[in-house]
């Protein structure tokens, strides 16, 4: 197709394998060898493979705690502003500031914020959304979200090599290792 | 092995949450074949017209109201609220099995949820939308009713009145609207990566391409999603409690009798997760009949949602008792006679019915025969969601129509109108979730798989 872009423009070497049991194996291997700049894709969320690869967890939970504490602030903000400081109104004798009265609202806002935080922040974090990405290129991948699982090692990683990560891969129990161009 | 004459109590132990058989391969192309496919079945198409219509007569109604006025309605002094109060709590009620399913068994890791958790999503969605065209068309004036219901000053500087339970309402409702639907798509966003990976024609490549945001079903991705979604079933698990029983603050704060009682929340919530799963029931059954999903929703998921029926059966009429009972306990002349009065007063008619049937019928799910029986459940179903609309009518109606002083008793009788919009919104309803079926996996393909031995990890290093 692109005969005269530069060739070797990889985003890295693309192994496929048939059950998430082969994935992480190899994912460990692949891990144990050295490789830094590895990603796995599978159709089912898999236990332990984001520990195995990345080591890091996300710090989603917090941005929701987050979230969910200015919903509470922004829920009891309003109404202390509506019924205290801009249009003060006796209501029953009642106190302006009645604050039980301000609970329902401020606790529906304090979930509301932090629900909205979770989604946004996983799909941002994740940098979706995102139409393109090398990955798609190989043709066999069409399957990571039906019944085949992939792993990729990015050329971006110091220790890669076209051809010894080919290698390496294959003897990883791979069912077939594929270039990603970018 | 040989002997096929199973027992049904010998079946319903055999019975996985998935039959045998499935791979990852046929867990995909069983569910994923319908949105993808070209075809348009016939009873689809019959279905969608039911519903057409009903939509089109409750535009038809609600047209001739914002022209002529809720006075079309029947409601009157002294029934103020009736069947705009009825329907909107009938519908919100109903949407509760669907959090239910996909957030408080998700913690629960009820495993079984993961074949009903989608379509009962959309269930509560569609339903939260029904319940929604009540009150915004009760104040008559909808397009003014930014006003009223949001928390926004109207032209003189006065804000919603934030000590009413009727605007705690409107933020429990629309934070359940909101929450509801980030839930569902963020369970739809890797289905839609698999529509789009298996998208036949260029558009639903597109379309579907578009709505799954370029998801690519990474580690990192993976673990994102995991931790969000167990983030939002945390969440939603109080909302959807807070939800219902925010609603029967609607009655509860006030100080008629009938309504002023402190079973209302739990009492309401019991209520709505009971009506909620008899639609799942009404809704499944069909559907797992219709596209062949027997596979995949067995007589175990049945069984189940039959059970969980019961179970808040149970505690529906142990609200019914304590009604009764307050109301004698209170000594309070009025209570006594509320309660009186609604058993044999011009509506008791309503409420035997509603005890024969919430109370009553709803015992045979004792036996594991009728539980197991989906036609009858089918019909048992369709009979709890006329019992739990009569609850509502009961509570409403009977508590208003002989008040405090005999000089102001009314009856209230409903119009052609309110039946309009109730049955309009059953069409809208149904047009809505037909069009899910058609266009939505209507099961989710990425949880159902997480079920089979093929995603399976062994904990040990393996050699």
């Amino acid at each position: 197709m692109h005969t005269d872009a530069p060739t070797n423009r990889l985003h890295g070497v693309m192994a496929e394998f048939d059950s998430a049991q082969a994935l992480v194996v190899a994912a460990r291997a692949t891990m144990a060898q050295g490789f830094t700049k590895v990603e796995a894709y599978s159709p089912v969320p898999i236990e332990d493979l984001n520990t195995i690869i990345h080591k890091t967890r996300t710090i989603l939970p917090k941005l929701v705690l987050g979230g969910g504490l200015t919903g509470m602030a922004t829920g009891f903000g309003l109404q202390y502003w509506a019924s205290v400081i801009a249009y003060p109104m006796n209501v029953g004798g009642r106190p302006q500031a009645s604050w039980t009265t301000f609970i329902v609202p401020s606790y529906e806002l304090t979930i509301l914020f932090a629900a909205l935080t979770a989604a946004v922040g996983m799909i941002l974090l994740s940098g979706l959304p995102q139409p393109y990405h090398p990955v798609f290129n190989v043709e066999r991948f069409s399957m990571a979200s039906s019944d085949k699982f992939f792993l990729v090692v990015e050329s971006a990683d110091p220790k890669f090599d076209q051809r010894a990560a080919t290698e390496f891969l294959k003897s990883t129990g791979a069912k077939g290792v594929y270039d990603v161009e970018e | 092995m040989a002997n096929h004459a199973h027992s049904t109590t010998a079946l319903l132990e055999e019975t996985p949450v998935i039959l045998p058989g499935h791979d990852f391969e046929t867990v995909t192309e069983t569910i994923a074949e319908i949105p993808l496919s070209k075809r348009f079945p016939l009873g689809w198409i019959g279905f969608l017209l039911v519903g057409l219509a009903g939509a089109g007569m409750l535009q038809m109604a609600l047209g001739y109201l914002v022209l002529k006025g809720i006075g079309i309605w029947g409601n009157n002094a002294p029934v103020g609220w009736a069947f705009d109060i009825i329907n909107f709590v009938w519908w919100i009620g109903i949407g509760h099995a669907g959090t239910l399913i996909s957030a408080i068994l998700l913690l629960f890791k009820q495993q079984w949820r993961m074949s009903i958790s989608r379509f009962a999503e959309a269930m509560t969605i569609f339903a939260v939308m029904c319940a929604a065209i009540f009150p915004v068309f009760h104040t008559g004036r909808p397009w003014l009713a930014a006003y009223w219901l949001f928390p926004y000053p109207n032209a003189m500087g006065l804000w919603p009145q934030f000590k009413s339970p009727l605007i705690w309402d409107v933020f429990a409702v629309s934070t359940y609207a909101t929450v509801s639907v980030v839930f569902w798509y963020v369970g739809l966003i890797p289905d839609l990566a698999t529509l789009r990976d298996r998208g036949v024609s260029r558009i639903k490549k597109v379309i579907y391409g578009m709505l799954s945001l370029g998801w690519r079903g990474s580690a990192r991705h993976w673990h994102r999603y995991e931790v969000a979604s167990l983030i939002l079933a945390g969440l939603s698990t109080p909302l959807v409690l807070s939800v219902h029983t925010v609603v029967s603050f609607d009655f509860a704060v006030s100080v008629i009798p009938g309504w002023h009682a402190t079973i209302f929340p739990p009492y309401f919530v019991a209520g709505a997760i009971y009506s909620g799963f008899a639609m799942v029931l009404t809704l499944a059954i069909p559907v797992r009949a219709f596209y062949g999903m027997g596979s995949l929703i067995t007589i175990r998921h049945i069984d189940n949602m039959a059970k969980i029926m019961l179970a808040t059966g149970l505690m529906v009429g142990y609200g019914y008792a304590m009604e009764a009972f307050f109301a004698w306990y209170s000594a309070s002349p009025h209570e006594r006679f509320m309660m009186w009065n609604r058993m044999f007063g011009p509506y008791g008619w309503s409420y035997w019915t509603l005890i024969s049937i919430n109370v009553v019928m709803v015992q045979f799910l004792w036996l594991k025969r009728v539980r197991t029986n989906v036609g009858l459940l089918f019909v048992m179903s369709l009979f709890v969601n006329v019992g739990m609309w009569l609850e509502r009518f009961v509570i409403i109606v009977t508590s208003l129509n002989r008040d405090f002083v005999p000089s102001s008793w009314g009856m209230f009788y409903p119009t052609q109108w309110d039946f309009m919009t109730f049955f309009g919104t059953i069409g809208l309803f149904l047009t809505a979730f037909l069009l899910f079926l058609r266009f939505v996996p209507m099961i989710s393909i990425f949880e159902v798989k997480t079920l089979l031995p093929q995603s399976k990890v062994k904990a040990d290093h393996a050699h």
